[in-house]
């Protein structure tokens, strides 16, 4: 009995983040393209033509099924990569990703050494 | 270790200072950059009169098509329109004229009065097919060679420097 609650309990549940995971909120990719005629607001904050326009646009990519990833690049692919607030990771911007993992690791290297040092 | 120390904090003060450098000297305005040498976008957009619709296809058989996006509300397209005109007596180069977001009558005025520099006259009445182009705000040309390569994209009204460098472009070949 118990063991078949857990396994419809985890049937409901991915079940659940397998819509979850298929479904584009146009919310979330309005608030990361950035406004270009704008002071520093993103699609999602700003009521320009701009911005309805591309809103208009991310609507249709959604309905032909598109991918948040492929509207980015869509979006990417036409105005360069100022209009996506979180940048791709592709080789120009590879070391904006992969600097902070660098950091990480050098840092605690640093610390553990130091710490051992003074043990 | 000191020494160590002393190293690493010199190179996180130089790395911090040459991100500041490069962020602060990097154009953050929207350019054209990521356009040129690009294949014109797949498009499908329909004629004025809405009797038609054009395609690449149509772009194809001329060696350079110029596609102006105009709208008889935008001030510095009436700037730029004598440049579209003395631009349409030029063989080599079609003008795909796409009136931007704009109402029917008052765009037939604009043209009426200003004269008519397209050979195909296209419209956008929600901007969507503008966005295939890159386009944030009118006027913008995007300048296309037979091979649908985008060869230049000018930003705001055409001016006289525009022209020359138009009309270099188009009597190279």
């Amino acid at each position: 009995m118990k063991l078949n609650l857990i396994l419809l309990l985890f049937i409901f549940f991915s079940k659940f983040s397998f819509a979850a995971e298929k479904t584009v909120d146009p919310n979330l990719i309005h608030k990361n393209l950035r406004c270009l005629v704008c002071q520093g607001q993103s699609i999602s904050d700003s009521n320009s033509d701009f911005a309805q326009t591309i809103k208009l646009v991310v609507k249709d990519l959604i309905d032909e099924g598109k991918t948040e990833d492929e509207i980015y690049e869509f979006m990417s692919d036409k105005y360069g990569d100022w209009i996506v607030f979180k940048p791709q990771f592709n080789t120009q911007n590879s070391l904006l990703w992969i600097l902070p993992y660098i950091a990480l690791i050098f840092g605690g290297f640093f610390i553990f050494t130091f710490l051992k040092k003074r043990q | 270790m000191q020494k160590i120390i002393k190293i690493t904090i010199l190179f996180i003060f130089l790395f911090v200072i040459g991100i500041f450098y490069i962020s602060l000297s990097r154009d953050t305005n929207y350019n054209t950059s990521s356009l040129i040498n690009k294949e014109t976008p797949e498009f499908k957009i329909i004629s004025f009169d809405e009797s038609d619709t054009y395609t690449r296809d149509d772009i194809k058989k001329n060696n350079y098509t110029l596609i102006n996006f105009w709208a008889s509300w935008c001030a510095p397209c009436k700037i730029e329109h004598p440049i579209l005109m003395k631009l349409s007596q030029k063989k080599n180069l079609m003008i795909l004229g796409i009136n931007f977001k704009d109402k029917d009558p008052q765009a037939r005025t604009f043209l009426n009065e200003l004269g008519n520099p397209y050979d195909l006259l296209a419209k956008d009445k929600n901007g969507k097919q503008s966005v295939k182009f890159g386009i944030y705000g009118i006027p913008e040309s995007i300048l296309i060679n037979k091979e649908l390569i985008i060869i230049q994209k000018f930003i705001g009204p055409l001016s006289v420097d525009d022209y020359d460098n138009i009309i270099k472009i188009i009597e190279k070949s």
